[in-house]
């Protein structure tokens, strides 16, 4: 049975004088993939950023209306909370330099002072790993650097870091635009086959990618929730001229 | 009308391999003396060192053989000392710098950090003498270790603060996104990635304030004895040099050559350090 | 339910394990601590200020400002005169800066334009580093049993008192101390004079002595002089190496060969041995002249840099 896990309700951002999103209103149900897609600027990345509370880290930065997770306020919660529940992979895999492959997968545990037995931290280095399709291929070499990988392994790493916290959601921030296009596909891979496990949503420029993986899409544009809906639909009949112009590439 | 165009211009040829051979030969002559002074030192404090000279106390004065160990000991200890008093609030003040590149009360700080790093090492030791040496009622190695624990501070500041700039910002938020306080993330992402940067600033400040002598003149004050309590006087490398330089008994001059190269050597060995640490623990970003 | 990792280890919005896990301080107090902690270096510096004037207030208040121009230093009758010292302080300092500028000059057109990469460049770095390193009580030992013999030899030929220490040989051991300070921001400003006035220069039919003297040296001066200014700060507050090797006279200089003090080495040689209130304040108060001194001009160099770099 689908359920809502995220709802986005009247919700504005700014930096200072700047309003980045208007009235953005949402709702996403667990376990599917949505794809957040526009042109440069709409406020796509500032959108996940609000949702994971690292938007509010930048001076100046305001917010205004609710998200709620799981029907709780976010930000009414604590910060560090939200973070631990809502795991976030950058466009730039930043796997931590100073630590092996193993210890970054449980970085967020470590690193949090949370103590696990030996047992649970190899049971959950292995199946975030496993989930994050890089297993096979660094099981041989768990404690060497995380830096010594290629740019699609480390981002994999980052995603089985994320995973290994079992976030209720993942934000993917253009998380392939930084790769080559074998390392991409291999990425959107391992996410169409990660999304029934856990609620996903990824910011992409890439039209064609949003099309092959994602169940939802939303389509922003100047800060505003322009369309939202089943990708299928969306793709086939938008409802929205301005939609329709950037799937045909009149903008972007 | 040609011939006197060639003629200037030889001239001009002339005067210009003259400058720059002149500018080669005076940049060798400026660092001549620093061959002369290692030469020297080589030269007449080698044959010194032996198992005595390491390891044994000095001698009164016309008895021969002595060593120097009481001043080897004392330069370390005064090492830990300085180290106690500079480290962690020179790194925190460093991160507090890295942090906030702007700001009334940040500017000032590293205005006063450039102020503390030029002055002279003898008003320091003043300092010292006021601060503990009239309270305690004494000269200590604790007074010498706050001096020369000074005189650290603006190298590990400004060490720390250069390093941290570096860090890039993405590992702050690697970290921040899975949940991690602010003070962890420092503490336990950006402060380790910066880990050889600041470890060299401290192996350079331990390398300078190995050698100073002023500002214990009045404050750790030297000591014949081995001495494990930092509230008595104790004796230093650079003291010994200096007692031993100054004194009338060519034996103690002798002695001085050979506590001049050990010295030297530490100093050096240090630099060295700092070198290989610098390159071998370099984080790639 | 059966306990899984997911429970343990992360709260979900369901349950209330805020609790759990130990966040660590928190960000405010670890912001303060930081505050604190680069407030205190600077309630340092103004301790360090303070500490010294009111330490030095028994000589301040007896003698004011007499005491800069006062001849006489004699601790027995109490008279603390510190003309001496500052005459002997500034001939060392200055000679020494002409010295060594003779020397650092080109070591600085060395580096920045001639031999800017490669093993020569290298050599040069490392020997001036290395320079930079020798402790100051070594310099002394150095000039006490080197130069001190010359110098003697020297004032022999040329008729003066063959004391061999003295001012002039204290200001040869300074040249060689500051040599790596005053070539050290002389060679960064004239590596980074612009290549398009350089090569502007080159094509108009220039040879390379003639760029640097009318392109490069002109470009560079306040940068030059910048790097003076601190070599000058530097060799103000040296101690170890002009105690040793300056003569340790009270009295006021009669030439370059005398034996005199300078306010460092005055310190150095009689703070051990100072009896009485006034000695003491006296001694200090030379101390907090050269605290003020060092820092205007260290202040001074450092303001000139900071200009040059907000003009590139």
């Amino acid at each position: 049975m689908e359920s809502t896990v995220l709802r986005i309700e009247n919700f504005s951002a700014s930096f200072g004088e700047l309003m980045v999103l208007k009235d953005i209103n949402l709702s996403l149900s667990r376990n599917t993939l949505t794809a957040i897609m526009g042109p440069s600027g709409c406020g796509k990345t500032t959108l996940i950023r609000c949702i994971n509370r690292m938007h509010e880290l930048i001076p100046n930065a305001k917010v205004s209306g609710k998200i709620l997770l799981d029907d709780q306020d976010i930000y009414k919660t604590d910060p560090i909370i939200v973070r631990r529940q809502v795991g976030m992979v950058f466009q730039r895999p930043n796997p931590f330099p100073t630590m092996s492959i193993y210890d970054n997968v449980i970085a967020g545990y470590n690193l949090n002072g949370i103590k696990l037995n030996k047992e649970e931290m190899d049971r959950t280095v292995e199946e975030s790993l496993r989930k994050a399709a890089l297993w096979d291929e660094v099981k041989d070499a768990l404690h060497r650097r995380g830096t010594f990988l290629s740019g699609g392994q480390q981002q994999r790493l980052c995603i089985a870091r994320a995973l290994a916290m079992h976030p209720e959601i993942l934000l993917l921030d253009e998380p392939t635009s930084a790769l080559d296009p074998k390392s991409t596909a291999h990425i959107e891979g391992l996410v169409s086959r990660l999304k029934t496990t856990v609620t996903i949503i990824q910011v992409t420029h890439n039209i064609a990618q949003a099309a092959r993986v994602s169940d939802f899409t939303a389509f922003l544009y100047l800060g505003e929730l322009v369309e939202f809906g089943p990708t299928g639909k969306m793709f086939t009949g938008p409802k929205d001229k301005r939609t329709e112009e950037y799937l045909t590439g009149k903008f972007g | 009308m040609k011939g006197m165009a060639e003629i200037s211009i030889h001239r001009r040829i002339w005067t210009d391999n003259l400058f720059k051979t002149l500018i080669i030969v005076l940049s060798l002559c400026s660092i001549l003396p620093m061959f002369l002074i290692l030469s020297l030192i080589i030269q007449n404090g080698i044959s010194v060192i032996n198992w005595e000279f390491l390891f044994h106390l000095p001698k009164p004065v016309g008895e021969a053989g002595g060593g120097i160990a009481n001043a080897i000991l004392g330069t370390l200890w005064l090492i830990v000392l300085s180290f106690v008093f500079s480290v962690p609030l020179g790194v925190f003040a460093g991160i507090y710098l890295s942090e906030y590149r702007g700001g009334k009360l940040a500017y000032l700080t590293r205005l006063a950090i450039e102020i503390l790093q030029g002055i002279p090492s003898i008003v320091i030791g003043i300092i010292a003498y006021v601060w503990v040496v009239m309270p305690m009622g004494s000269f200590s190695a604790l007074s010498g270790g706050v001096a020369l624990g000074i005189m650290m501070l603006p190298v590990v500041v400004m060490a720390t603060e250069e390093t941290l700039k570096l860090v890039p910002d993405s590992l702050r938020e690697a970290s921040l996104a899975l949940g991690v306080p602010y003070s962890r993330t420092i503490l336990k992402v950006i402060l380790p990635a910066g880990l050889s940067g600041i470890l060299s600033g401290i192996l350079l400040g331990v390398a300078r304030v190995a050698g100073e002598t002023a500002p214990l003149l009045f404050t750790a004050f030297g000591s014949p004895f081995m001495n494990h309590n930092i509230l008595k006087p104790i004796n230093s490398l650079p003291l010994t040099i200096f007692n031993y330089a100054t004194s009338p008994y060519p034996d103690w001059h002798t002695l001085a050559w050979g506590a001049s190269f050990v010295l030297i050597a530490f100093v050096l060995g240090l630099n060295l350090i700092t070198k290989l640490v610098a390159n071998k623990w370099k984080v790639q970003f | 339910m059966n306990h899984t990792i997911a429970d343990v280890a992360v709260p979900t919005a369901r349950s209330k394990i805020t609790l759990q896990y130990k966040w660590g301080v928190s960000e405010a107090s670890f912001r303060r601590i930081l505050y604190l902690a680069g407030l205190s270096l600077l309630i340092l510096l103004v301790a360090i200020f303070f500490s010294l004037v009111v330490a030095s207030l028994p000589a301040l208040r007896q003698f004011g400002f007499g005491f800069l121009t006062g001849k006489i230093w004699d601790p027995v009758r109490g008279e603390f005169g510190a003309l001496a010292f500052l005459v002997g302080t500034l001939m060392s300092s200055f000679m020494a800066l002409i010295i060594s500028m003779v020397f650092s000059l080109p070591v600085s057109i060395f580096l920045g334009e001639y031999f800017r990469h490669g093993k020569a460049s290298t050599f040069l770095k490392s020997a001036i580093e290395l320079l930079a390193g020798i402790p100051s009580v070594i310099y002394g030992f150095w000039g006490l049993f080197l130069l001190v013999p010359l110098v003697r030899a020297l004032e022999m030929k040329l008729g003066v008192a063959p004391q061999g220490v003295g001012i002039f040989t204290s200001s040869l051991v300074l040249a060689v101390m500051i040599i790596p300070y005053a070539s050290s921001i002389g060679t960064e400003v004239i590596s980074l004079v612009p290549s398009d006035l350089k090569e502007a220069a080159l094509s108009l039919g220039a040879t390379r002595f003639e760029v640097i003297r009318k392109v490069i040296l002109p470009y560079a001066s306040s940068g030059i002089f910048a790097g003076i200014l601190l070599a000058l700060g530097r060799a103000l507050g040296e101690t170890m190496a002009v105690t040793m090797v300056i003569g340790n006279s009270n009295f006021l200089p009669q030439s370059i060969f005398s034996p005199g003090n300078t306010m460092a080495s005055v310190i150095a040689n009689e703070f051990t041995e100072a009896t009485g209130s006034l000695y003491l304040a006296s001694l200090i108060e030379l101390a907090l002249v050269l605290f003020i001194v060092t820092m205007i001009i260290n202040v001074l160099g450092k303001l000139m840099i900071h200009k040059m770099s907000a003009r590139k």
